[in-house]
C-alpha cells in the first residue's frame, strides 16, 4: 500500500510536482497518464525515494518513508531506457537483486530461471545484454525487477522504445505477471489507449498536478474536468463553445437537442466536447445532426482514416473506420451524434456526460 | 591517383621515423665515429652504450626513480580523480562548473611557476630528493586531465544505472567498483596512460625536487659531458631506452585511445 499525501517538488524555481495526493491499495495496478513533462518520471523518482519531496508526506503500508535510503526499500523500477548492467550476463543481471539480499543459490537459480522461461529469456541467459534487441533488453530489465518480488513496482513508460508487436505483447504479459506478485504496480504511459488495456486505476498528469484519480473505465467515461478529458484523449477532443438555452444547444448555425439529463443545467456558455471518433463522415441514424466543414489533411493509418476539418474557425478530428479519400480544401459534411457531447461548465469542470453504455 | 597517396604517407612516415632511426643508429656506434663523421648505418656496431647504462647505477637507477613516480602518481592520480569526477558527473552543487574550469585552468601555468614554491615546501616537509615529491608535483597537472578525461566516460554512463543499482540493494562502494568501474574499464586505461605520458616526459620539475638518490632519467640524460668528454653514443642509448616504456604502454591502450577521441576528452 503506498500513500501519497500533498506531496510537491520544486527544482530551483519551477515546480514539477504540485500537491499530488493518491492512495495505492495493495495489489492494484495504477497507470500515471500524461503527456510528456506532465510529471510522471518525476512523481515515480518521489515515489521510489531516488528523490527526495520538497513538501508532503510518503508512506509505505502507513509508515512515513522519507528517511529510508532507496537501497533499504523494497521497490524495482523500469525505465524507458533499456538499463542493465552492460558487463554482467543476462542470468547475473537477473540475479543481482537477489544476490544482494541473500537468497541462497538453489533459490536464486531457481528464480532466475523461472523469471527467464516467463519472459523468454532462457536462451540467452549466457548473453551479455548488448547482444541482446532491444525487446530483448528491456525484458531482461523487467525480468530483474520481477524476481526481486518487491512491494512496489514501478514501471516508466517500459514499452516506449519497443516497436509495436512487441509493445501490444507486452503489454498484456506486464499486469498479468505482476498481478501474481501481489505488488503495488504503477506504470507511467504517454498513451490514453494503452491505460484502457491495462484497465486498474488511472491517475491523469498535467503539469505535475494529478487531476483525477479513480478506476480507469471512470476517468475515461467521467472526466472531471476539461484538462482530463484532454489527457485521456488520443486524437484530442474536439470542442467548441455552445449556448445552452432551454432544451437547445447552439453553435453558428448548427442547432441541437439536449440530452435528457442536461435539460435542467442553467441556461448559459458551455464547452462542449466531442470525441473524434463520434464524428462521423456520414449518416447513421436520423438523429444525427449534419455539419458543414472543410477539409485541411486527412492521414490514413491503415483501418482509420483521421480527417482534419476547419468547422465555423474551430479545428476538429474525425476519426473514421477504414480508408476514406478526401481532398484538402473540399467542402463535407459530418454527422454528430447529439448525444455523445460531453458539456463542461465556464469552470472547466464536467457538468454533463454522455451515458457510458451510448458507445464507449 | 593511387601511387601519389602512398607515397605521400610513405614520406610522411620516413620523416617521422627519421630522428628515430638516426637516434638508434647513434647508439650502436662510438663516440668517435659520431663524432668522426657521416654514416647511414654503424661501420662498428657496439652494444657498449647500453652495457654501461644497464651495468652503472648512476644510470640505470635513473630509471628505476623515473617509473617509480611515474607509477605513483598514475596510482594517485588516477584514484583521486575518479570519485571527483563522478561528483562532478553526477550532481549539481553550487559553483560546479566553474571548480571544473579552475581544476582544467591549473594545465594553462607553466610547471616553472610552481619550482620555486615547490622547492621550499618540499625541503620544508622532507620530502626533497624523493620519487613521491615527484609524484605529488605531477599530480598539478595530471589530476585535472585525469577528472577531465574520466568525467566525460562517466558522463556517457546512463545515470539510471546508478539508480538501478541502488534500487537493487547495491551500496554506493559496492556499486561503484563492481558495476561502474567496469564499465569505464576504457576511460581508466586511457587516463591511466595519459598521466603515465605526462609524467614521463616531465622535466622542470623531476629535475629540481630532486638531486642525487631520486634523479630521473631525463635529468641524467642532460649531463652531456663527462671526465672523458662527450658520450654521445650513451646519450643516444640512453634516448633509445627512454621511449620503451611509452612505446609499451600505449600498445595496450590503442584500442581505447580512438573512444577517447570520440568523446572529445582526449
Amino acid at each position: 500500500m503506498l500513500e501519497l499525501v500533498g506531496v510537491s517538488k520544486r527544482v530551483g524555481k519551477e515546480l514539477h510536482i504540485n500537491d499530488v495526493s493518491v492512495h495505492f491499495g495493495p495489489g492494484s495496478l495504477n497507470v500515471l497518464l500524461g503527456p510528456t513533462l506532465a510529471g510522471k518520471t518525476s512523481l515515480m523518482r518521489l515515489m521510489a525515494g531516488l528523490d527526495r519531496p520538497t513538501a508532503g508526506d510518503i508512506l509505505v503500508d502507513g509508515k512515513s518513508v522519507l528517511g529510508v535510503p532507496v537501497r533499504q526499500r523494497n521497490i524495482a523500477m523500469v525505465y524507458q531506457q533499456f538499463i542493465n548492467y552492460p558487463g554482467f550476463t543476462v542470468y547475473d543481471n537477473i540475479a543481482s537483486p537477489m544476490r544482494l539480499s541473500g537468497v541462497d543459490k538453489k533459490n536464486l537459480d531457481l528464480r532466475v530461471r523461472e523469471a527467464a522461461e516467463l519472459l523468454r529469456l532462457t536462451e540467452f541467459l549466457d548473453r551479455t545484454p548488448l547482444q541482446l534487441s532491444g525487446g530483448q533488453q528491456q525484458r531482461t530489465a523487467i525480468a530483474r525487477a520481477l524476481v526481486k518480488r518487491a512491494e512496489l513496482v514501478l514501471l516508466d513508460e517500459p514499452l516506449g522504445n519497443l516497436d509495436y508487436k512487441l509493445r501490444e505483447e507486452l503489454r498484456v504479459e506486464l499486469p498479468k505477471i505482476f498481478a501474481q506478485t501481489g505488488a503495488v504496480l504503477v506504470y507511467a504511459t504517454t498513451e490514453p489507449h494503452e491505460a484502457l488495456l491495462l484497465g486498474g486505476h488511472t491517475a491523469t498528469l498535467s503539469e505535475g498536478r494529478v487531476t483525477q484519480f479513480g478506476s480507469t473505465i471512470e476517468v475515461y467515461n467521467r472526466p472531471a474536468s476539461l484538462i482530463t478529458a484532454q489527457t485521456f484523449a488520443d486524437p484530442p477532443f474536439n470542442t467548441v463553445l455552445l449556448t445552452k438555452s432551454g432544451s437547445n444547444l447552439r453553435f453558428g448555425d448548427v442547432s441541437l437537442n439536449v440530452a435528457d439529463k442536461a435539460t435542467s443545467l442553467n441556461d448559459g456558455q458551455y464547452t462542449g466536447a466531442i470525441r473524434p471518433h463520434h464524428l462521423s463522415l456520414s449518416a447513421s441514424d436520423k438523429h444525427n445532426i449534419p455539419i458543414q466543414a472543410e477539409v485541411g489533411t486527412s492521414e490514413i493509418t491503415g483501418s482509420e482514416t483521421y480527417v482534419h476539418v476547419k468547422t465555423g474557425g474551430q479545428r476538429w478530428v474525425v476519426l473514421t473506420h477504414g480508408v476514406h479519400r478526401v481532398t484538402p480544401g473540399e467542402q463535407i459534411t459530418l454527422y454528430l451524434d447529439p448525444l455523445s457531447i460531453f458539456l463542461f461548465d465556464s469552470n472547466e469542470s464536467l457538468v454533463h456526460a454522455p451515458e457510458s453504455n451510448a458507445k464507449g | 591517383m593511387k601511387m601519389t597517396k602512398i607515397l605521400v604517407v610513405f614520406v610522411y612516415i620516413l620523416f617521422l621515423i627519421l630522428p628515430i632511426y638516426w637516434l638508434l643508429n647513434m647508439s650502436f656506434k662510438t663516440t668517435n665515429e659520431i663524432l668522426g663523421g657521416f654514416s647511414w648505418y654503424p661501420q662498428n656496431f657496439t652494444l657498449d652504450s647500453y652495457k654501461t647504462i644497464f651495468t652503472d647505477p648512476s644510470w640505470y637507477n635513473g630509471y628505476i626513480n623515473s617509473i617509480t613516480y611515474v607509477l605513483m602518481n598514475t596510482v594517485i592520480s588516477v584514484s583521486f580523480a575518479l570519485p571527483a569526477a563522478y561528483a562532478f558527473s553526477r550532481y549539481r552543487f553550487m559553483g560546479d562548473k566553474h571548480l571544473f574550469f579552475w581544476l582544467l585552468s591549473n594545465r594553462m601555468a607553466p610547471p616553472a611557476v610552481f619550482v620555486l614554491p615547490f622547492v621550499e615546501l618540499y625541503s620544508a616537509m622532507n620530502l626533497f630528493d624523493t620519487p613521491l615529491a615527484v609524484a605529488l608535483a605531477h599530480c598539478l597537472f595530471n589530476v585535472p586531465l585525469a577528472v577531465w578525461i574520466l568525467e566525460g566516460f562517466m558522463s556517457g554512463v546512463p545515470r539510471e544505472v546508478d539508480e538501478t543499482a541502488y534500487i537493487d540493494g547495491y551500496s554506493f562502494p559496492h556499486f561503484f567498483v563492481k558495476i561502474f568501474m567496469p564499465l569505464i574499464a576504457a576511460g581508466i586505461g586511457v587516463t591511466a596512460f595519459f598521466c603515465f605520458m605526462f609524467s614521463w616526459v616531465e622535466m622542470l620539475l623531476a629535475k629540481n625536487l630532486t638531486s642525487v638518490s631520486a634523479k630521473p632519467i631525463v635529468a641524467i640524460m642532460t649531463k652531456t659531458a663527462s671526465t672523458s668528454g662527450y658520450e654521445l653514443g650513451l646519450l643516444a642509448a640512453a634516448g633509445a631506452l627512454t621511449i620503451v616504456p611509452g612505446a609499451v604502454v600505449i600498445w595496450f591502450v590503442r584500442k581505447y585511445i580512438a573512444k577517447g577521441f570520440a568523446l572529445g576528452r582526449v
